[in-house]
Protein backbone atom coordinates (compact mmCIF):
# COMPACT_ATOMS: atom_id res chain seq x y z
CA UNK A 1 0.00 0.00 0.00
CA UNK A 2 1.77 3.13 -1.04
CA UNK A 3 1.23 6.64 0.42
CA UNK A 4 0.10 8.27 -2.41
CA UNK A 5 -3.31 5.82 -2.93
CA UNK A 6 -4.24 7.09 1.05
CA UNK A 7 -3.64 10.41 -0.02
CA UNK A 8 -5.79 9.96 -2.79
CA UNK A 9 -8.34 7.98 -0.45
CA UNK A 10 -8.42 10.86 1.94
CA UNK A 11 -9.24 13.10 0.00
CA UNK A 12 -12.12 11.49 -1.18
CA UNK A 13 -13.59 9.97 1.91
CA UNK A 14 -16.08 12.98 2.82
CA UNK A 15 -17.65 12.23 -0.54
CA UNK A 16 -17.67 8.48 -0.13
CA UNK A 17 -19.11 8.97 4.05
CA UNK A 18 -22.03 10.87 2.03
CA UNK A 19 -22.92 8.42 -0.99
CA UNK A 20 -21.88 11.03 -3.40
CA UNK A 21 -19.81 9.47 -5.16
CA UNK A 22 -20.13 6.26 -8.22
CA UNK A 23 -20.26 3.26 -7.36
CA UNK A 24 -17.45 2.55 -9.05
CA UNK A 25 -15.10 4.63 -7.10
CA UNK A 26 -16.89 3.52 -3.80
CA UNK A 27 -15.89 -0.17 -4.91
CA UNK A 28 -12.10 1.35 -5.29
CA UNK A 29 -12.15 2.58 -2.43
CA UNK A 30 -13.47 -0.30 0.19
CA UNK A 31 -10.95 -2.46 -1.36
CA UNK A 32 -8.44 -0.09 -0.53
CA UNK A 33 -9.80 0.32 3.14
CA UNK A 34 -9.99 -3.18 3.67
CA UNK A 35 -6.45 -3.78 3.64
CA UNK A 36 -5.08 -0.61 5.05
CA UNK A 37 -5.46 -0.52 8.92
CA UNK A 38 -4.16 3.44 9.11
CA UNK A 39 -7.35 4.12 6.59
CA UNK A 40 -9.66 2.27 8.76
CA UNK A 41 -8.64 3.69 11.60
CA UNK A 42 -9.27 7.13 10.36
CA UNK A 43 -12.49 6.58 8.50
CA UNK A 44 -13.38 5.76 12.15
CA UNK A 45 -12.43 8.56 13.26
CA UNK A 46 -14.07 10.70 10.72
CA UNK A 47 -17.59 9.27 11.21
CA UNK A 48 -17.39 9.39 15.14
CA UNK A 49 -16.98 13.68 14.03
CA UNK A 50 -19.43 13.27 11.76
CA UNK A 51 -22.12 11.54 14.10
CA UNK A 52 -21.45 13.88 17.04
CA UNK A 53 -21.79 16.67 14.64
CA UNK A 54 -25.37 15.74 13.78
CA UNK A 55 -26.42 15.10 17.27
CA UNK A 56 -24.73 17.91 18.18
CA UNK A 57 -26.77 19.26 21.56
CA UNK A 58 -25.92 22.77 23.33
CA UNK A 59 -25.38 22.65 27.15
CA UNK A 60 -27.07 26.13 26.93
CA UNK A 61 -30.89 26.71 26.48
CA UNK A 62 -32.32 29.80 24.75
CA UNK A 63 -33.96 32.27 27.18
CA UNK A 64 -37.92 31.98 26.91
CA UNK A 65 -39.04 34.33 24.29
CA UNK A 66 -40.71 37.23 26.14
CA UNK A 67 -44.73 37.80 25.44
CA UNK A 68 -44.40 41.17 23.78
CA UNK A 69 -42.19 39.40 21.33
CA UNK A 70 -44.21 36.22 20.68
CA UNK A 71 -47.24 38.70 20.41
CA UNK A 72 -45.16 40.54 17.56
CA UNK A 73 -44.35 37.24 15.97
CA UNK A 74 -47.81 36.42 15.62
CA UNK A 75 -49.03 39.96 14.84
CA UNK A 76 -46.58 39.98 12.18
CA UNK A 77 -47.91 36.05 11.05
CA UNK A 78 -51.39 37.00 10.91
CA UNK A 79 -50.56 40.34 8.36
CA UNK A 80 -48.18 38.05 6.25
CA UNK A 81 -50.77 35.53 5.64
CA UNK A 82 -53.73 38.09 5.38
CA UNK A 83 -55.41 36.49 8.43
CA UNK A 84 -56.40 40.00 9.54
CA UNK A 85 -58.35 40.96 6.43
CA UNK B 1 -42.41 11.43 11.07
CA UNK B 2 -39.49 12.58 11.21
CA UNK B 3 -38.37 16.28 12.41
CA UNK B 4 -38.11 17.56 9.00
CA UNK B 5 -41.45 16.35 7.90
CA UNK B 6 -43.03 17.89 11.41
CA UNK B 7 -41.37 21.54 10.26
CA UNK B 8 -42.48 21.24 6.73
CA UNK B 9 -46.02 20.03 7.85
CA UNK B 10 -45.93 22.99 10.05
CA UNK B 11 -44.72 25.49 7.64
CA UNK B 12 -47.57 24.50 5.43
CA UNK B 13 -50.20 24.66 7.93
CA UNK B 14 -49.03 28.32 9.14
CA UNK B 15 -49.23 29.00 5.47
CA UNK B 16 -52.80 27.82 5.29
CA UNK B 17 -53.57 30.43 8.04
CA UNK B 18 -54.09 27.22 10.32
CA UNK B 19 -52.39 29.28 13.56
CA UNK B 20 -52.44 26.79 16.24
CA UNK B 21 -49.18 25.64 14.20
CA UNK B 22 -47.22 29.19 15.67
CA UNK B 23 -46.73 27.72 18.96
CA UNK B 24 -45.36 24.57 17.92
CA UNK B 25 -43.41 26.05 14.92
CA UNK B 26 -41.97 28.79 17.20
CA UNK B 27 -40.95 26.19 19.53
CA UNK B 28 -38.67 24.01 17.51
CA UNK B 29 -37.18 27.30 15.40
CA UNK B 30 -36.21 28.83 18.02
CA UNK B 31 -33.88 26.48 19.38
CA UNK B 32 -32.89 25.29 15.99
CA UNK B 33 -31.50 29.28 15.66
CA UNK B 34 -30.36 29.73 18.70
CA UNK B 35 -28.30 26.34 18.43
CA UNK B 36 -26.95 27.63 14.81
CA UNK B 37 -26.39 31.02 16.01
CA UNK B 38 -24.09 29.80 19.31
CA UNK B 39 -22.08 28.01 16.73
CA UNK B 40 -22.29 30.48 14.26
CA UNK B 41 -21.35 34.10 16.46
CA UNK B 42 -19.93 32.22 19.14
CA UNK B 43 -21.51 34.77 21.50
CA UNK B 44 -24.88 33.62 23.56
CA UNK B 45 -26.79 37.45 23.72
CA UNK B 46 -25.92 37.36 19.55
CA UNK B 47 -27.36 33.70 19.74
CA UNK B 48 -30.50 35.38 21.37
CA UNK B 49 -30.65 38.09 19.12
CA UNK B 50 -30.11 36.58 16.18
CA UNK B 51 -32.88 33.77 16.34
CA UNK B 52 -35.42 36.18 17.66
CA UNK B 53 -34.59 39.15 14.78
CA UNK B 54 -34.83 35.85 12.47
CA UNK B 55 -38.31 34.16 13.69
CA UNK B 56 -39.41 38.37 12.93
CA UNK B 57 -38.19 38.47 9.71
CA UNK B 58 -39.87 34.78 9.41
CA UNK B 59 -43.04 35.83 10.31
CA UNK B 60 -42.86 39.04 8.41
CA UNK B 61 -42.10 37.45 5.25
CA UNK B 62 -44.01 33.77 5.17
CA UNK B 63 -46.33 34.88 2.25
CA UNK B 64 -43.56 34.81 0.17
CA UNK B 65 -42.69 31.15 1.12
CA UNK B 66 -43.76 29.30 -1.91
CA UNK B 67 -42.40 25.51 -1.51
CA UNK B 68 -43.05 24.96 2.11
CA UNK B 69 -40.67 22.06 1.70
CA UNK B 70 -38.13 24.52 1.87
CA UNK B 71 -38.58 26.19 4.84
CA UNK B 72 -35.61 24.99 6.29
CA UNK B 73 -33.25 26.41 3.95
CA UNK B 74 -35.12 29.35 3.87
CA UNK B 75 -34.99 29.83 7.58
CA UNK B 76 -31.19 29.33 7.51
CA UNK B 77 -30.53 31.57 4.67
CA UNK B 78 -32.26 34.46 6.66
CA UNK B 79 -30.26 33.22 10.34
CA UNK B 80 -26.66 32.93 8.48
CA UNK B 81 -27.27 36.66 7.02
CA UNK B 82 -27.82 37.77 10.35
CA UNK B 83 -25.08 36.22 11.99
CA UNK B 84 -22.52 37.37 9.27
CA UNK B 85 -23.39 40.71 10.38
CA UNK B 86 -23.53 40.15 13.94
CA UNK B 87 -19.95 38.25 13.43
CA UNK B 88 -18.32 40.76 11.88
CA UNK B 89 -19.37 43.11 14.57
CA UNK B 90 -17.86 40.78 17.51
CA UNK B 91 -15.54 37.87 17.08
CA UNK B 92 -13.05 38.26 14.02
CA UNK B 93 -11.69 34.91 13.13
CA UNK B 94 -9.05 34.90 10.90
CA UNK B 95 -10.00 33.89 7.05
CA UNK B 96 -7.61 31.26 6.61
CA UNK B 97 -7.88 28.28 3.41
CA UNK B 98 -7.47 24.82 5.17
CA UNK B 99 -4.50 22.37 2.89
CA UNK B 100 -5.51 18.93 3.24
CA UNK B 101 -2.19 18.23 3.75
CA UNK B 102 -2.41 19.94 7.20
CA UNK B 103 -5.50 18.23 7.69
CA UNK B 104 -4.51 14.80 7.08
CA UNK B 105 -3.17 12.01 8.69
CA UNK B 106 0.40 11.78 9.58
CA UNK B 107 2.56 8.47 10.35
CA UNK B 108 5.06 7.32 12.19
CA UNK B 109 7.35 4.41 11.11
CA UNK B 110 7.39 1.68 13.91
CA UNK B 111 9.27 -1.59 13.37
CA UNK B 112 9.44 -1.27 9.43
CA UNK B 113 5.42 -0.63 9.36
CA UNK B 114 3.47 2.68 8.74
CA UNK B 115 1.64 3.60 11.61
CA UNK B 116 -1.23 6.27 11.87
CA UNK B 117 -0.45 9.09 14.81
CA UNK B 118 -4.43 8.93 16.53
CA UNK B 119 -5.64 8.75 19.58
CA UNK B 120 -7.26 6.28 20.95
CA UNK B 121 -11.31 6.55 19.64
CA UNK B 122 -12.30 3.18 19.91
CA UNK B 123 -13.81 4.45 23.80
CA UNK B 124 -16.28 7.15 23.22
CA UNK B 125 -19.77 6.88 23.77
CA UNK B 126 -22.15 6.56 20.70
CA UNK B 127 -23.66 9.56 21.66
CA UNK B 128 -22.61 12.69 23.03
CA UNK B 129 -25.33 12.72 25.35
CA UNK B 130 -23.99 11.92 28.51
CA UNK B 131 -20.90 13.59 28.09
CA UNK B 132 -20.31 17.24 28.64
CA UNK B 133 -16.85 17.89 28.05
CA UNK B 134 -17.14 16.25 24.70
CA UNK B 135 -19.81 18.17 23.93
CA UNK B 136 -17.45 21.78 24.86
CA UNK B 137 -15.11 20.49 22.75
CA UNK B 138 -16.89 19.73 19.86
CA UNK B 139 -18.80 22.81 20.39
CA UNK B 140 -15.61 25.22 20.09
CA UNK B 141 -14.13 23.18 17.44
CA UNK B 142 -17.19 23.73 15.12
CA UNK B 143 -17.06 27.98 16.63
CA UNK B 144 -13.09 28.48 15.96
CA UNK B 145 -13.77 27.13 12.49
CA UNK B 146 -12.82 30.22 10.11
CA UNK B 147 -16.18 31.45 8.89
CA UNK B 148 -16.68 29.59 5.03
CA UNK B 149 -15.74 26.34 6.70
CA UNK B 150 -17.83 26.72 10.09
CA UNK B 151 -20.89 27.95 7.83
CA UNK B 152 -21.25 25.11 5.46
CA UNK B 153 -20.56 22.42 8.79
CA UNK B 154 -23.09 23.88 10.26
CA UNK B 155 -25.61 23.60 8.05
CA UNK B 156 -24.67 20.14 6.78
CA UNK B 157 -24.04 18.41 9.37
CA UNK B 158 -25.73 20.08 12.38
CA UNK B 159 -28.65 21.46 10.81
CA UNK B 160 -28.41 18.54 8.01
CA UNK B 161 -29.14 20.46 5.09
CA UNK B 162 -28.11 18.66 1.85
CA UNK B 163 -25.57 19.91 -0.62
CA UNK B 164 -27.91 21.52 -2.37
CA UNK B 165 -29.85 23.32 0.02
CA UNK B 166 -26.34 24.14 1.65
CA UNK B 167 -25.01 26.01 -1.70
CA UNK B 168 -28.42 27.90 -1.84
CA UNK B 169 -28.23 29.18 1.58
CA UNK B 170 -24.06 30.30 0.82
CA UNK B 171 -24.62 31.43 -2.60
CA UNK B 172 -21.99 28.91 -3.46
CA UNK B 173 -21.70 25.81 -6.17
CA UNK B 174 -22.17 22.36 -4.96
CA UNK B 175 -18.80 21.67 -5.18
CA UNK B 176 -17.44 24.31 -3.24
CA UNK B 177 -19.82 23.06 -0.14
CA UNK B 178 -18.47 19.79 -0.85
CA UNK B 179 -14.84 20.67 -0.54
CA UNK B 180 -15.30 22.83 2.41
CA UNK B 181 -17.12 20.46 4.12
CA UNK B 182 -14.88 18.25 3.75
CA UNK B 183 -12.02 20.83 5.21
CA UNK B 184 -14.27 21.08 8.10
CA UNK B 185 -14.91 17.74 9.38
CA UNK B 186 -11.16 16.77 8.94
CA UNK B 187 -10.16 20.25 11.16
CA UNK B 188 -12.61 19.39 13.65
CA UNK B 189 -11.72 15.74 13.86
CA UNK B 190 -8.59 17.34 13.94
CA UNK B 191 -8.96 19.08 17.35
CA UNK B 192 -10.87 15.96 18.53
CA UNK B 193 -8.00 14.00 17.94
CA UNK B 194 -5.33 16.56 19.78
CA UNK B 195 -7.86 16.70 23.03
CA UNK B 196 -8.30 12.98 23.20
CA UNK B 197 -4.28 12.28 22.99
CA UNK B 198 -4.04 15.34 26.02
CA UNK B 199 -6.64 13.60 27.80
CA UNK B 200 -5.30 10.39 27.35
CA UNK B 201 -1.32 10.95 27.49
CA UNK B 202 -0.69 9.58 24.02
Amino acid sequence: MTKLECRQIFAMLSEYLDGELPPEMCDQIESHIHGCSPCVEFVKSLETTIRYCRRMALEHQPAPLPENLKAELLASYRKSCGLDS
Amino acid sequence: MSQVAEEVELARRLIAGDQTAFEPFVGIFQQKLFQYSYLSCGQREDAEEVAQETLLKVFQSLDQLREPDRIRPWVFRIARNLCYMKRRKSIFAPEVEFSLEELGPSFREEGGRRRLEIADWSALPDSLAMNAELREILSAAISGLPDIYRSVLLLRDVEELSTEEAAGVLGVSEEVVKTRLHRARLAVRKTLDSSLMAVGGA
